[in-house]
């Protein structure tokens, strides 16, 4: 399943090539952008298949308002723009009339987290997996690399209902291998076996969480590794277990520490599993301008400062 | 006619007194409107879904929906579903929920409504979907003057506009009154002809009780292969004399005896 090679690779050009794709075999296809297809790459579809491309101009309430009535007609639609203007700018839109109506609507949002970079607060989504997490109907998923992107956008194309995608700004790693890795919906993924400790990631974080767990074998401290790439419905079974056998889980995402992955992750192991737990995100607040590594690292989501936090984390009694 | 808007109006109120809360004035404004396009302007099978030719219907969208129990009665009345139904309203598990909600598949009801300045929006997508679809129905979004506050109405009056929609007709109720007060003294919209015509409208101001009206500008706005938006000038609260022109009746429900006094005065005991 795991990619012998890591080479790194957009996520956004995939996702583009992917609409490409997926508009060739299936004509029901419609796309939106609001003024960012160049950013979001839905450019590559509205150059194969123009008439099915609806670019909404930067209007996202709108666009989403628009997306639903494709969808209520029949079409499946994808509707793109970066994820802090794709998610509170028209949640009522996206509450009311897109997830109330269990529309057929795929909103795949780029530019999630603090990688957004040199942009800054204003454009780094820390809060939309929360806000979204949080409507009923709507299933949000966090892929964690290229391989993965590819998958579920296939998955989304096929499966009937409203549906949040979060992809980053930056190039990720390649993780999984294309010729061998599924995506399955209904259960996270096991990346690696231990026993000292549970880390949970998605996303663009997965890949430094992998990197750690090597730095802490290397110290004696084996790491049970669990990419959850839906975040909602959250599947627990491979997290329960691996929560009852660690006692210790520690939860690393590229969003605010409130309402995302790692609450999913509290929720379910304060009813099933009550761990010791640890989230490591964004911690209630704004973010900055910053090149992406440099904030990675002062929001410590990279491998060494993951690893740092780790080590202390196992001290607590 | 106004038999009809009689019975459709009296249907309205005694569905929100007997759930004791709604809003009876908007959907005062609206029956004329939404009588003449069922009765005389949309192509819409009763039949609903079971009708072969579903998908060459007319849309309307009730994008003021909580005009809700001017839409229910005038669906009930021309046979879309059983007039038993309308006491439902706003009950536990009822399909005629506060807001129309397209989840219940109540038939008739297109799309959920209810936050306002979404219908619109929703029009276009529906009307791009049909122009892709080769289909020839019209969408017809009503929506209340109060509403084109909400700068996503503007967004998409917008985009219809850019993205040359001939298939979609506009229609606002034009009561203006809204919960606070009048339209104008809240937050003017003048001059509304101005605005909807530099965005692009073809233009019409009419008197949204006068039938014949009603149904001459709509026959041609239905024809036209111009975007055109309809001012229909209306009365919120229309036909029941204590409620006309009072921004009080906006989400009220009448008492046992302001009841019988309405549909006294709707010759609907």
């Amino acid at each position: 399943m795991l990619s012998k090679t890591n080479e790194t690779k957009s996520p956004r050009n995939t996702y583009g090539e992917t609409l490409v794709k997926l508009g060739a075999i299936n004509p029901n296809i419609v796309v939106l952008d609001a003024d960012l297809s160049s950013s979001t790459q839905t450019c590559k579809f509205a150059k194969a298949y123009p008439d099915r491309f609806f670019n909404c101009g930067i209007a996202e309430q709108d666009m989403m308002g628009t997306a639903a009535g494709l969808a209520y007609e029949g079409k499946t639609v994808f509707a793109s723009t970066f994820a802090m203007f794709a998610t509170a700018r028209c949640l009522d839109q996206i509450r009311n009339t897109i997830c109330y109506s269990k529309l057929n609507v795929k909103i795949v949002a780029t530019h999630g987290g603090i990688t957004v970079g040199e942009d800054g607060a204003s454009h780094q989504a820390l809060e939309d997996i929360s806000y979204m997490r949080s409507i009923p109907d709507i299933r949000v998923i966090v892929p964690a690399d290229c391989t993965e992107v590819e998958e579920v956008i296939k998955y989304a194309a096929n499966t009937p209902g409203p549906m949040y995608i979060r992809i980053p700004r930056t190039n990720l790693k390649t993780i999984f291998d294309p010729e061998k890795y599924k995506f399955n919906p209904g259960a996270a993924v096991k990346i690696r076996d231990g026993k000292d400790l549970t880390i949970v990631s998605n996303g663009e974080t997965l890949w430094e969480v992998m990197e750690a767990a090597k730095s802490l074998h290397n110290v004696g401290i084996e790491a049970d590794v669990i990419h959850c790439p839906v975040v909602k419905p959250f599947h627990h079974n491979i997290l329960k277990e691996s929560a009852i056998k660690t006692k210790r889980v520690v939860v690393v995402e590229n969003h605010s520490i409130i309402g995302g992955l790692g609450s999913a992750v509290c929720e379910t192991l304060g009813q099933y599993a009550p761990s010791k737990t640890y989230r490591i995100g964004i911690k209630d607040t704004f973010g900055q301008s910053g090149e992406q590594r440099q904030l990675m690292d002062f929001y410590g989501l990279t491998d060494k400062k993951i690893y740092e936090k780790v080590i202390k984390f196992m001290d607590v009694k | 006619m106004k038999k009809i808007t009689n019975k459709i109006r009296a249907d309205v109120l005694k569905m929100i007194h007997n759930a004791k809360s709604g809003h009876p004035g908007g959907a005062l404004s609206s029956v004329d409107i939404l009588t003449v396009l069922y009765k005389k302007v949309l192509n819409v099978p009763k039949e609903w879904d079971k009708s072969p030719n579903f998908k060459e219907r007319d849309r309307f969208i009730l994008s003021k929906g909580h005009a809700s129990t001017a839409l229910y009665a005038t669906l009930s009345y021309f046979g879309f579903f059983p007039e038993k139904l309308l006491m439902g309203f706003r009950m536990l598990g009822s399909k005629l929920q506060g807001h129309p909600s397209s989840r219940t598949k109540l038939p008739g009801i297109e799309v959920s409504t209810g936050s306002l300045g979404q219908g619109l929006s929703i029009g276009v997508g529906i009307a791009l979907a049909l122009r892709l679809d080769n289909i020839k129905s019209k969408v017809f979004v009503l929506m209340g003057d109060g509403e084109m506050q909400e700068g996503s109405v503007w967004e998409s009056l917008m985009n219809a506009n850019a993205k040359k929609l001939d298939n979609l007709v506009v229609i606002i109720d034009k009561n203006n009154l809204q919960i606070d007060g009048k339209v104008q003294d809240v937050k003017t919209l003048e001059p509304l002809d101005k605005k909807l015509e530099a965005f692009g409208y073809k233009v019409y101001s009419i008197d949204g009780h006068n039938y014949d009206e009603i149904e001459k500008t709509l026959t041609e706005a239905k024809k036209s292969d111009k975007l055109c938006a309809i001012i229909a000038n209306t009365i919120k609260g229309k036909g029941v004399s204590f409620m006309e022109n009072n921004a009080g009746w906006h989400g009220k429900a009448p008492k046992d005896e302001e009841l019988k006094l309405a549909l006294e005065e709707l010759n609907a005991k």
